[in-house]
């Protein structure tokens, strides 16, 4: 039995009917093509799938698609806008914050929520708020970095 | 002109996709009627199979087939494994189990469905009537065979090898001191964050087949694939898009790249399998697994006299491509960075009912430099001198190179004392040593470890190799003068479509978005061998650098006879043929002639030529491809494609000093510094060196400190999500502080050694090391990994 949902991804208004079951991830992914958000352990512990949900990050591999009907979803497609990139995927560029890219949009999201609660944030509070994302390639200096380039950049 | 990429931190053009989330992994291309894999697995570690009852899962909607092991038994071909060591004994491994399982996630059954969920439905629909069977899980008990995993065998030993040169016996018996300790190296999981998925589509018209899978080796995985299906290698296409990391885990020939491609042939359909993280811990290869005790000689000043490792390895219940082959490698490298003049490895290597062991970041060598870092430290404990000072004493001069040691090698190059001193420098080694004294005397547990390590990276010479250690490139120039480069090296996140269009950009002096680097396509890129074992730049890089000196040779011949002078007279410089000064002058020319009249629009420009004292590699282009004034006897088009044979490995080296304090009270370990000194030779993008460092020692703070793969003592996968298989997060690293020397390798000409491995190889002995240190007021000498905090609370509260 399928359930109607409405939600908006990336400004952009979407009615569709899906399985109860479907995660939100697979919604994002097999429904509106937005490959951008990634799975990468099914268990919520890596972050890859990180998207924001009414401005809050949430793993949208541990939730239903119909869990997020009426919600806004911002996934990592909607961070650049008219071609300028967000503040936090330039310092990624900048500071050699990626590698393989995998767990990257998964990061980018986070690091944008966490710089939007703490303009200002130190290596420490860096690291708590990245707490969710694993990363296997950077050995995490590199994005650390890249967040503070973001901070300082955002802070003009 | 441009300052010279080479050498420059420039940021990776590979980048604006993957920050955007623009880039296509393997699950990101949709194809329309895309079928979907889920697999069967086994819950038993050893167990009988006596019916696969597949009845209930094909009356699931939307399931359209199932195959099992009798299914496919006499269709798919076994799964590949390309090492050749003698009396190696090699298991029948089918795609699918037909009559035995041997592990936990061993594939029993591929089911087919419209869509995943309905796959996954299906997958408990399957009843498999197992008899169970004693597993043989501890890799000792393995070796002593009283349960047989592959019963034609008769024991569990796949083979032992011993090698080594030197008289190991004379050096044990005439020693002042040997020393002993047994060492456990526990199986690591590589955990690349994207999990294995393949997508495979059969277009039955031209009888052609493409696998997009995410590997590290498309040619070496199409040959195999081939064989193991039955279809012509060039009907075959592979094609790796991005990959998410491999670190080994993807240099390797699994049962489902086959089944995928096969079952797409009897469908005639797209079919898509993406590996689940529990698969991904199950059923992709691990890493490391080794148990070993090691002996080593020397005099009372510290000289060293003979090593001796015996170890059994864990290589699983299966060889995969390269499982027998990194126990060798351990062998390899046991010399370290040091003047050993006996060394003997005794290899036992067994069968157990867990995944294959096989090539992880590192592959069989940071075991090495872990035995020999470990009894180095080990011996300065024992003589009571200065862990680094015992290094310095062993350590061959720089005029010593080649070197050659007791493992069979010659070290390419290298400068050992030049970067233990500048580590020392950093970490200004005299005080810390004092400071630590000073806070030892207050009761904190501080501690120094350090590893002075040597790697053996560029594999290698195809002599050496399994299936040729080359690389190949083919570089050309388009007829509008942009550059394209395919490489047979298939990078996966080390930033080769960057450093790779650096090298291209300076030779060519063009500018560097003008190059396109190509790779990962079978059905594009010419044969080559892959990423791994730190070999991409430095051979494959070294094989675009040898394609554009041969495209140049024929540019500049080009080049003289439209300008009508001799190739010699002419200079390349700012991506320009001239003549010389002089021999322009003596033309007579100056001012480059304005073409009269008008082209046809639809047509090619026409190159400039009559009366011009230079050329651009752009002109030279169109005018290669309108071959129009070409000189005699030479092809139109402008490129070349070079395959490079090394002539030897490549040994990079360094220092790593780390600096830690242990919680007496909660056993935690705090990093207070980690200072690493790398040589790798030439470096092409020192960013993206400074990254691969980072990101191997935060790998080897994950072996030290946190990871293991757990059997339990019924072979089940305890460690089987990341919830229990714990990796380094953000918060666990410390601030690293790179610099590095500069010794250029011999073995190619750009100089360059490789820097893949080097954090994963370098740093877990240091990390180690820190940590025994800050015990050693316990009397502690050795701990093995992971150190975790119930390690450090039992070796405080059993050594008093």
């Amino acid at each position: 039995m399928k359930k109607a949902i409405n939600v908006t991804v990336n400004g952009v208004g979407h009615n569709d009917e899906v399985e109860p079951r479907m995660l939100l991830v697979h919604y994002l992914r097999d429904v509106l093509g937005l490959t951008g958000t990634h799975v990468g352990c099914e268990t919520s512990l890596c972050g890859a799938c990180t998207v924001l949900l009414d401005g809050q990050a949430v793993k949208s591999c541990t939730m239903f698609s119909v869990q997020a009907d009426g919600a806004s979803v911002k996934t990592i497609e909607g961070f650049a806008s008219n071609g300028d990139l967000h503040p936090v995927q330039e310092g990624f560029w900048e500071r050699h914050g990626l590698q393989c890219g995998y767990c990257t949009p998964g990061m980018i999201v986070s690091a944008a929520q966490l710089l939007d609660r703490n303009a200002n944030p130190s290596r420490e509070e860096i690291c708590h708020g990245l707490e969710g994302n694993l990363c296997r390639c950077t050995g995490y200096q590199h994005i650390i970095e890249a967040v503070e380039y973001a901070a300082k950049k955002a802070a003009g | 002109m441009a300052d010279k990429y080479v050498g420059r931190r420039v940021k990776r053009t590979e980048d604006p996709r993957l920050i955007k989330g623009l880039a296509h992994y393997v699950d990101d291309i949709k194809l329309p009627d895309t079928l979907h894999v889920a697999f069967v697995r086994s819950i038993y570690a050893h167990a009988r199979i006596n019916n696969v009852d597949v009845s209930e899962a094909l009356n699931v909607p939307g399931v359209v087939a199932v195959y099992t092991g009798k299914d496919v038994a006499d269709k798919v071909g076994p799964v590949p494994c390309a090492s050749a060591l003698p009396d190696l004994k090699v298991p029948d491994h089918r795609v699918l189990a037909k009559d035995k399982v041997y592990f936990v996630g061993h594939p029993i059954a591929a089911v087919v469905a419209t869509d995943r969920y309905a796959a996954r439905d299906a997958v408990d629909l399957v009843m498999v009537d197992y008899d169970d069977l004693p597993a043989v899980v501890d890799v000792e008990q393995a070796a002593a065979g009283s349960t047989v995993i592959h019963e034609s065998f008769g024991d569990n030993i796949a083979y032992k090898m011993s090698s080594g040169e030197g008289d190991i016996e004379a050096a044990l018996s005439s020693a002042d001191k040997v020393i002993k300790q047994r060492i456990l190296h526990r199986r690591l999981a590589p955990i690349a964050m994207e999990p294995r998925g393949v997508l495979a589509r059969y277009y039955p018209g031209e009888e052609e087949l493409t696998v997009w899978s995410s590997t590290q080796i498309p040619h070496l995985l199409r040959t195999q694939l081939a064989l193991m299906i039955g279809i012509p290698e060039n009907k075959l296409r592979v094609i790796t898009p991005e990959v998410g990391g491999g670190f080994g885990s993807k240099l390797n020939v699994y049962p489902e790249e086959a089944l995928l491609g096969w079952i797409s042939m009897q469908l005639g359909k797209p079919v898509k399998w993406i590996e689940t993280r529990r698969e991904n811990i199950q059923a992709t290869i691990h890493g490391r697994g080794q148990v070993g005790d090691i002996e080593i000689a020397c005099k009372n000043d510290g000289t060293l006299l003979g090593l001796r490792y015996n170890v059994i390895a864990d290589l699983g219940a299966y060889h995969q491509l390269l499982t027998p082959a990194i126990p060798t490698l351990t062998g390899l490298m046991l010399s370290g960075a040091y003047k050993i003049p006996a060394i003997q490895i005794n290899i036992t290597a067994c069968f157990t009912n867990k995944m294959a062991t096989d090539a992880y970041r590192g592959a069989g060598r940071p075991e090495a430099t872990y035995v020999v870092e470990r009894a180095l430290d080990l011996v300065a404990a024992e003589l009571g001198v200065d862990p680094a000072e015992v290094r310095r004493k062993n350590f061959p001069a720089a005029n010593e190179f080649p070197f050659h040691t007791a493992t069979g090698l010659d070290y390419d190059s290298g400068d050992y004392e030049a970067a233990l001193n500048k580590a020392q420098q950093i970490v200004d080694y005299k005080t810390l040593r004092e400071e630590q004294k000073r806070l030892r005397a207050e009761g904190r547990l501080i501690g120094v470890g350090v590893s002075t390590y040597v790697e053996i990276c560029a594999l290698g010479p195809s002599q050496a190799m399994p299936a040729g250690g080359w690389e190949s490139a083919t570089v050309r120039i388009e007829p509008t003068g942009k550059v394209t480069i395919l490489t047979g090296a298939s990078p996966h996140g080390q930033g080769q479509e960057t450093s790779f269009a650096q090298i291209a950009a300076d030779e060519l002096g063009v500018d560097l978005n003008d190059v396109t680097v190509i790779h990962g396509d079978t059905g594009v890129v010419q044969y080559g061998i892959g990423t791994f074992g730190s070999r991409a730049t430095a051979v494959g890089g070294t094989a675009v650098l040898v394609a554009i000196q041969k495209l140049k040779a024929k540019a500049s011949k080009i080049a003289a006879h439209i300008l009508q002078t001799d190739a010699t007279r002419l200079s390349f410089e700012g991506g320009k043929y001239s003549l010389e000064k002089a021999a322009a002058s003596a033309a007579g020319a100056s001012e480059p002639v304005v073409p009269v009249g008008e082209a046809p629009a639809a047509a090619l420009p026409e190159p400039e030529t009559n009366g011009r004292t230079s050329l651009t590699i752009q002109e030279i282009a169109l005018a290669a491809h309108l071959a129009k004034e070409l000189p005699p006897d030479t092809e139109p088009g402008l490129s070349a494609t070079y395959f490079f044979e090394p002539k030897n490995f490549t040994f990079p080296f360094g220092t790593h000093i780390v600096v830690v304090e242990v919680d007496r009270e909660t056993g935690d370990i705090k990093f207070l510094r980690y200072v690493a000194v790398d040589d790798c030779g030439k470096v092409i993008n020192p960013m993206l060196v400074d990254g691969q460092l980072h990101g191997g020692i935060c790998q080897s703070i994950g072996q030290a400190m946190y990871e293991e793969v757990v059997y339990d003592e019924q072979g089940q996968l305890v460690s089987g999500t990341l919830m229990d298989y714990a990796l380094p997060r953000a918060s666990h690293v410390p601030n690293f502080e790179l610099d590095r020397t500069e010794t250029p390798s011999p073995v190619n000409p750009l100089g360059i050694k490789g820097v893949g491995e080097a954090g994963t190889i370098g740093a877990t002995p240091a990390i180690v090391g820190a940590i025994v240190d800050a015990l050693s007021p316990f009397g502690v000498k050795h701990l093995d990994m992971p150190i975790k905090p119930e390690t450090i609370w039992k070796a405080i509260n059993t050594s008093h």
